[in-house]
């Protein structure tokens, strides 16, 4: 097992690597300027203009701008966020919480609601339960992630108004609330963009969970726990739900990709100060060190969350656990 | 064909079973019309072919088949007294694996490959007999120890993957044997298994029969396997009983066009022959049982009349029954040693 870490960790620095190096060509290729404003605004000075290029580095040949790069990153620095006026590794530090809470909510809620809708789903094929779950993960599944954003803040916030529009906390009034009424206030802010999420993931689950419950229900051993004489509840739940469970670990490593982009869009339309709703403002002020510094984050985050997938198949699956003995 | 006399009491008696799978190739008749009796302490074998209705015959006396199939109205099999088919499923699931036991082919898939073998024999002493976790555990390697693994609470800590399939085989055994059953079904036990590791399996099936006092149905294909554990045969043909006798009896004069095929296929040590004989043909669907008698069209004897008209089971020796109209008409048998050679030649 440590083994296993030990080589997954190795990879996960590769990945980091290359992602971060196609961040740095892919702002090197866009258009614009990292100083944007500034050069385009004629009432800054060329000379100043001249300053802040060589003090930023901007002025030196590619490969050396790429080489500061890299060994900034190595020793954690990100670079300064002008559009932001602060450094980078603070905007960041100030929006990462708030898009680790909603999607550490979105993905549990995700993999419970999923799991359960499968096991519902493949329990009583064919009937109606499964045919309206069928339905219902149809049409979360093929709709774009932002019109259902904005339908349910049309619905539950405008039509119905039992949730706010957006924010992460209600302006002004949250300074004076109690600390349960805090807690209460964001949880209420927390509803739709979770929920927005929440059903977009749980229907993409829900559709491995039914398949691989299926095909876990046929298989030997499933007979062999009812021949021992166990309620047909143990031998779902129990016998095969354990092991249909296993492919949809592996989905955990591919949702954190798909919630990281889908946090994009959710944060935008929900106003939530995540990393998201950073990205796209950093992307609007050619913010090019904020931009990098994102992408890079993003590919840290997808490698941690495909290497924690790993290590639960481990944990879920004792054929993968690699120091067991084996008796010829 | 019940068994006449005023003897003890069948452990089991199965009559008219029929079990159908509705499929979209059409009815399949998978188990129709068997009935026999299973005597206490009594080892009774089923042999046939892939796919005769020898597994469905055993998973329908747990009620254990699965739609689409389905045990049609009319059947009976009474276990100690009581017709389980009538039986809540409550009820049932207290036979399963407490007094009707059973063991599978293939132990490898048999076993839950994400539970420790102990576990998974603990599971059995739990639910039947409610017992505390400590105490199934203790069971468990108590059990593992029963059937010959050394170490055994070791290995009761260890997952399917890990151990061999004889060992395998044995831990499904031990899962059988919790809740001392009085009757072990063993759907085809050793097939899967080396030859060395197969006798020994076979061994422990005996040992532990007498142990436990109980009845054994073994399902197989192996007619040396049955003559070696069985003291009764029922030969199985597409969904129906066709022979029935003493294991003895069988061998030495076995009635049917069909057993006769099954031991002449039978390899024989120090036989002088080059080659084993074959019975032609495969079994036909079991949507389309041939009208008749359903082994005709690959009957070396074969006349017009089983062509048209379904034989009955005729007792054609004591306590042995054979469902040929040879009984009536004996004089259609040739020579065996021509079925030898057909055989080998079609």
């Amino acid at each position: 097992m440590r083994a296993l870490v030990a080589r997954r960790l190795l990879q996960a620095a590769v990945i980091v690597a290359i992602a971060a190096t196609t961040a740095f060509l892919l702002v090197q290729l866009a258009p614009g300027d990292p100083l944007g404003d500034l050069i385009e605004n004629p009432r800054v000075p060329p000379e100043v203009r001249e300053r802040l290029r060589a003090r930023w580095g901007l002025d030196r040949p590619m490969h050396e701008q790429y080489a500061l790069y890299l060994r900034n990153l190595a020793r954690g620095d990100l670079g300064w966020s002008f559009s932001q006026g602060r450094p980078v590794g603070e905007a960041i530090a100030a929006a990462l919480p708030n898009t680790l809470l909603l999607m550490s909510v979105a993905l549990i809620g995700a993999f419970v609601l999923g799991v359960a809708a499968g096991v519902i789903r493949a329990g009583r094929r064919g009937s109606v339960a499964d045919r309206a779950l069928g339905a219902g993960t149809l049409v979360f599944y093929s709709m774009p992630d932002f019109w259902l954003a904005i339908m349910a803040m049309l619905v539950f916030a405008y039509w119905i108004p039992v949730f706010p529009t957006s924010g992460m906390t209600t302006a002004v009034v949250y300074d004076y609330l109690s600390p349960l009424g805090k807690v209460i206030d964001r949880l209420r802010h927390l509803v739709l963009p979770a929920t927005t999420l929440v059903l977009l993931l749980a229907a993409i689950i829900a559709r491995y969970q039914r398949a691989a419950f299926l095909d876990v229900a046929t298989q030997d051993f499933v007979r062999t726990a009812r021949a021992k004489g166990l309620p047909e509840r143990a031998v779902l739940w129990r016998h095969v739900l354990r092991n249909a469970l296993l492919p949809v670990i592996t989905l955990l490593g591919l949702a954190l990709p798909m919630l990281v982009g889908g946090a994009v869009f959710i944060e935008q339309v929900f106003a939530w100060p995540g990393i998201g709703r950073l990205a796209v403002a950093a992307i609007a002020a050619r913010d090019h060190s904020l931009v990098m510094a994102i992408v890079v984050m993003g590919s840290v985050l997808v490698t941690l969350g495909s290497l924690l997938a790993d290590l639960l198949y481990a944990v879920a699956d004792p054929r993968l656990r690699l120091h067991a003995p084996t008796h010829a | 064909m019940t068994t006449p006399g005023t003897g003890p009491r069948p452990l089991l008696t199965v009559r008219d079973l029929r079990t159908y799978f509705r499929t979209d190739a059409g009815v399949a008749r998978a188990v129709d019309g068997v009935s026999f009796e299973v005597m206490p302490r009594e080892t009774i074998g089923i042999v046939g072919e892939s796919g005769c209705g020898k597994s469905v015959t055993s998973l329908s006396i747990m009620r254990l088949i699965r739609p689409p199939g389905t045990i049609e109205p009319g059947s009976v099999v009474e276990f100690e007294g009581r017709n389980v088919l009538e039986l809540p499923e409550g009820e049932m699931r207290q036979i399963r694996g407490n007094r009707i036991a059973m063991i599978f082919q293939e132990p490898m898939t048999s076993l839950n490959p994400v539970f420790t073998v102990g576990e998974q024999i603990a599971e059995v002493a739990r639910v039947h007999a409610h017992a505390t976790r400590r105490d199934a555990r203790d069971r468990a390697v108590e059990m593992l120890q029963l059937t010959g693994i050394p170490a055994p609470a070791q290995r009761a800590r260890e997952y399917p993957h890990q151990l061999s399939g004889g060992m395998r085989q044995r831990v499904m055994i031990a899962m059988a044997l919790v809740m001392n059953p009085t009757l072990l079904i063993a759907d085809e036990p050793t097939t899967a298994l080396d030859v060395t590791i197969q006798a020994q399996i076979l061994e422990l099936l005996q040992q532990l029969q007498e142990r436990f006092a109980m009845s054994i149905i073994l399902i197989t294909h192996d007619l040396g396997v049955i003559a070696e554990m069985a003291q009764r045969v029922l030969v199985m043909y597409a969904g129906e009983i066709v022979e029935q006798a003493s294991v003895s009896e069988l061998f030495a004069r076995p009635h049917h066009p069909y057993t006769e095929g099954l031991l002449a296929a039978m390899p024989t040590l120090g036989a002088a022959r080059s080659r084993l004989a074959v019975i032609p043909g495969t079994v036909p669907a079991p949507t389309r049982w041939p009208a008749g008698c359903r082994f005709h069209d690959r009957c070396r004897y074969a006349w017009d009349r089983p062509e048209r008209e379904h034989p009955p089971l005729y007792e054609v020796g004591a306590a042995h029954w054979s469902r040929c109209f040879l009984a009536e008409e004996p004089a259609r048998r040739h020579p065996l040693t021509d079925l030898k050679a057909a055989g080998g030649g079609a």
